[in-house]
């Protein structure tokens, strides 16, 4: 991580926050161990939108004995209450969504390629020559393109499109294919999760790593609030999951978990990228105001007073379109107030995203101590 | 040589970088591999290996070169801006699939990094989305910061796709590099069915070096051990693939490709299906105008001259990470080509004459 960015992010307080000792602590070595090799499981289990169920299964087996209630609702969401302790605290929704944008088998052609179209924003500029993983037996493919020598390049070629792309299972005929994958198979990227120091790669990090800081927060629940878990689905294809999840769990206050792009790649002559969204490095994102929602004020103000007090390093998302689970929670019923926090990713929608461990860290560091001084009052 | 280690050995060969100019690290997969199987082994000026075998001819014995390229197409560092490197393509890479393509960087030391096409609004605004993304306009991200960059990293470092190979279905194996370590495999078929054959002919298997650029590995080994037929074994595009032209792919599975055209001397295309035929082994011939753009072009006009020939085997999405061939395929043309050595006698150069 460059350190002079760091530096930058840190506020000031750090060192008297330091002193004063209300720093959260950060997780144990073991605790961090575990968590890591979740977010690895996690980004390399498949669970396009409306097919998450490997993902759900991590969810399941990880919670199981640690939270007081664990349900599955009729739209694939896991809901889960936890609390530290016996008080009953203010009832706080915390979510993050399982599944992951990705492609979807239409049918297979008389030569045994798989046609395909996309579930969710896929990147269209980044599939092809990927190789990808087809329906839950996870059949190795490929998505070919035409070979450069048999290109015109006189006439600059037009980008490749969907219809003219197809998936390769090395079958010999249409019969073949069909006998190791059917229309309607869900498709993911097939990138293996990589940790290089402070960088992690891999696909699916909108929103594993927000499923692994959620999951987290469940083994382990802040004092103080009463913790509504909800690990929802559909959210790629349209907040279906958050929606429902939101009216059934009643809550008085929402946090999203996701990750947002950080666009703060150079600009092309080499002015200042002014429209990065996030910038990696820099800490969590907080949200002020996206395509969706306009995040609760004192939310907003909780979180930043939380991260100054701390000592944690932190940045707003840069206002602008795109939105995250809480533009359908903070609709929900009367009216639940709600704030969106993601950790900056690179590439995501693409075979492979890009976070930094410590942004990461520090998201999780901030959620807990936010919760863990949010009352009534820092909502109303 | 069974399927299961020609898949553990093609699984070896395409994990190994060796970009055009740096292909040590195949090098050092093929030496170990190819040492048991001939007589002499030796690594040219410019970085090709020569292995030989003897005949059983009386000496001086003609000799076969064949000629299978080790290196791949990659990318080179051009410039580094801060945590980021501009790039271009080292031997021809379509830039519509570097979006999103993980690589190595072979730095100082090899850093796992991933190309980056920036969102439209941070093109040029004439870059629409609807125009296609350039080598140009693209990064290479490592995820680390300028100082770790600039430490790692210079101008002219090679990257390569990081893609490891996998078998796809029951015949089919996938990866980067197949073009033409496909050729490397034949050819190692071939020295395996020659342990069993009384061929009277030297045998110079060779791994040439920097095809995708020069040709430089080709040239200077023929040059080098002066054969009397020197014959390169290739990758040649596979039908399947979108929008091809009609005539210039082939089906995978239907054997190696027959090259006719001027690289190519008729008379020794004519003992290739012949032994084919013999052999019961299908084959498609493949016309070849002008340059084959196989190592053949630069050894037929080394010293004064060599009848060659260029057989081939498909292989879809040619120059990607995720090239595709058929085992049978690379089996079948490995037996061919040493069908092909056994039928050499001592009278054959007398007898290849131009009609």
């Amino acid at each position: 991580m460059p350190r002079t960015s760091t530096a930058r992010a840190r506020p000031r307080s750090a060192p008297a926050a330091r002193r004063r000792g209300i720093r959260p602590q950060p997780a144990s070595p073991a605790v961090l161990r575990k968590s890591l090799e979740r977010l690895r499981r996690l980004s390399e289990a498949s669970g396009v939108s409306g097919d998450e169920g490997a993902v759900r299964q991590i969810v399941l087996e990880t919670i199981e004995g640690h939270a007081d209630e664990v349900r599955v609702d009729a739209l694939g969401n896991v809901l889960a209450r936890a609390r530290a302790g016996s008080r009953r605290g203010l009832r706080v929704m915390l979510t993050a969504h399982m599944d992951e944008v990705g492609l979807m088998v239409l049918g297979v052609t008389a030569e045994g390629m798989l046609k395909f179209d996309r579930v969710g924003g896929v990147d269209e500029r980044a599939l092809v020559a990927k190789p990808v993983l087809v329906g839950r037996a996870r059949i190795p493919g490929v998505i070919g393109g035409t070979p450069p020598h048999l290109i015109d390049w006189a006439d600059e070629p037009s980008p490749y499109k969907i219809p003219a792309l197809a998936i390769d299972i090395g079958a010999r005929t249409k019969e073949e294919a069909l006998e190791r994958v059917h229309p309607g198979d869900a498709v993911v990227f097939a990138t293996r999760f990589e940790r290089l120091g402070n960088v992690l790669r891999g696909k699916a990090l909108d929103d594993r790593v927000g499923v692994a800081t959620l999951l987290e927060l469940v083994l382990d629940p802040p004092p103080g609030i009463e913790l509504l878990a909800a690990f929802t689905t559909q959210e790629e294809v349209g907040l279906r999951g958050a929606a429902v999840a939101a009216h059934a769990l009643d809550p008085q206050a929402a946090i999203v978990l996701d990750c947002t792009p950080a666009n703060d790649l150079p600009l092309w002559d080499g002015r200042e990228n002014t429209t990065y969204n996030t910038r990696l490095g820099f800490g969590p994102a907080i949200y002020v105001g996206d395509g969706g929602t306009l995040p609760n004020p004192r939310l907003i103000e909780h979180l930043v007073r939380t991260a100054e007090a701390a000592g944690l390093p932190y940045q707003y998302r840069q206002p602008g379109g795109g939105s995250t689970d809480a533009a359908a929670i903070h609709l929900a019923r009367k009216g639940i107030p709600s704030i969106s926090l993601s950790v900056p990713g690179r590439y995501l929608h693409t075979p492979l995203s890009m976070i930094h461990f410590d942004d990461w860290r520090a998201s999780v560091s901030l959620v807990r101590a936010a919760l863990a001084r949010l009352r009534l009052d820092n909502i109303r | 040589m069974d399927r299961k280690e020609l898949v553990a050995l093609a699984k070896d060969l395409f994990s190994a970088a060796g970009i055009s100019g740096h292909e040590q690290a195949a090098r050092d997969v093929v030496r170990p591999t190819w040492e048991p199987l001939v007589d002499e082994i030796e690594v040219s000026r410019l970085g090709s290996l020569h292995a030989l075998r003897h005949g059983r001819g009386a000496a001086p014995r003609p000799r076969v070169m064949l000629a299978a390229h080790m290196d791949v197409v990659g990318l080179m560092v051009k410039q580094v801006v801060g945590s980021f490197l501009r790039v271009s393509d080292i031997g021809g890479v379509d830039p519509r699939l570097l979006p999103g393509q993980p690589v190595v960087v072979h730095g100082r030391r090899d850093l796992p990094a991933v190309v980056a096409h920036p969102p439209h609004h941070l093109l040029p605004p004439e870059r629409s989305a609807k125009s296609a993304p350039r080598t140009n306009e693209m990064w290479v991200d490592m995820g680390l910061g300028a100082v770790e960059v600039g430490r790692w990293v210079r101008v002219g470092d090679v990257i390569s796709f990081a893609q490891p190979p996998f078998e796809l279905g029951e015949t089919r194996i996938s990866g980067r590099g197949l073009d033409d370590r496909v050729g490397i495999l034949a050819i190692t078929v071939c020295l395996h069915e020659l342990q069993h054959v009384a061929h009277r002919w030297e045998v110079a298997a060779v791994a040439t070096v920097s095809e995708e650029m020069t040709f430089g590995g080709a040239s200077t080994s023929a040059f080098g051990l002066r054969p009397e037929l020197a014959i390169a074994v290739d990758a040649t595009h596979a039908t399947g693939v979108p929008d091809l032209p009609e005539f210039k792919a082939f089906p995978m599975g239907g054997g190696p490709t027959l090259g006719m055209g001027s690289d190519i001397h008729p008379g020794l295309l004519r003992t290739f299906e012949v032994a084919a035929k013999a052999a019961e082994i299908p084959y498609v011939l493949e016309v070849m105008p002008g340059h084959s753009g196989t190592d053949a072009r630069a050894m037929q006009v080394t010293q004064e001259g060599v009848p060659t020939m260029v057989v081939s085997i498909p292989v879809r999405y040619m120059h990607s990470p995720v090239e595709v061939a058929d085992l049978g395929d690379i089996e079948r043309t490995g037996r061919l080509v040493a069908d092909v050595i056994a039928s050499l006698d001592d009278e054959y150069m007398q007898r290849l004459v131009w009609e």
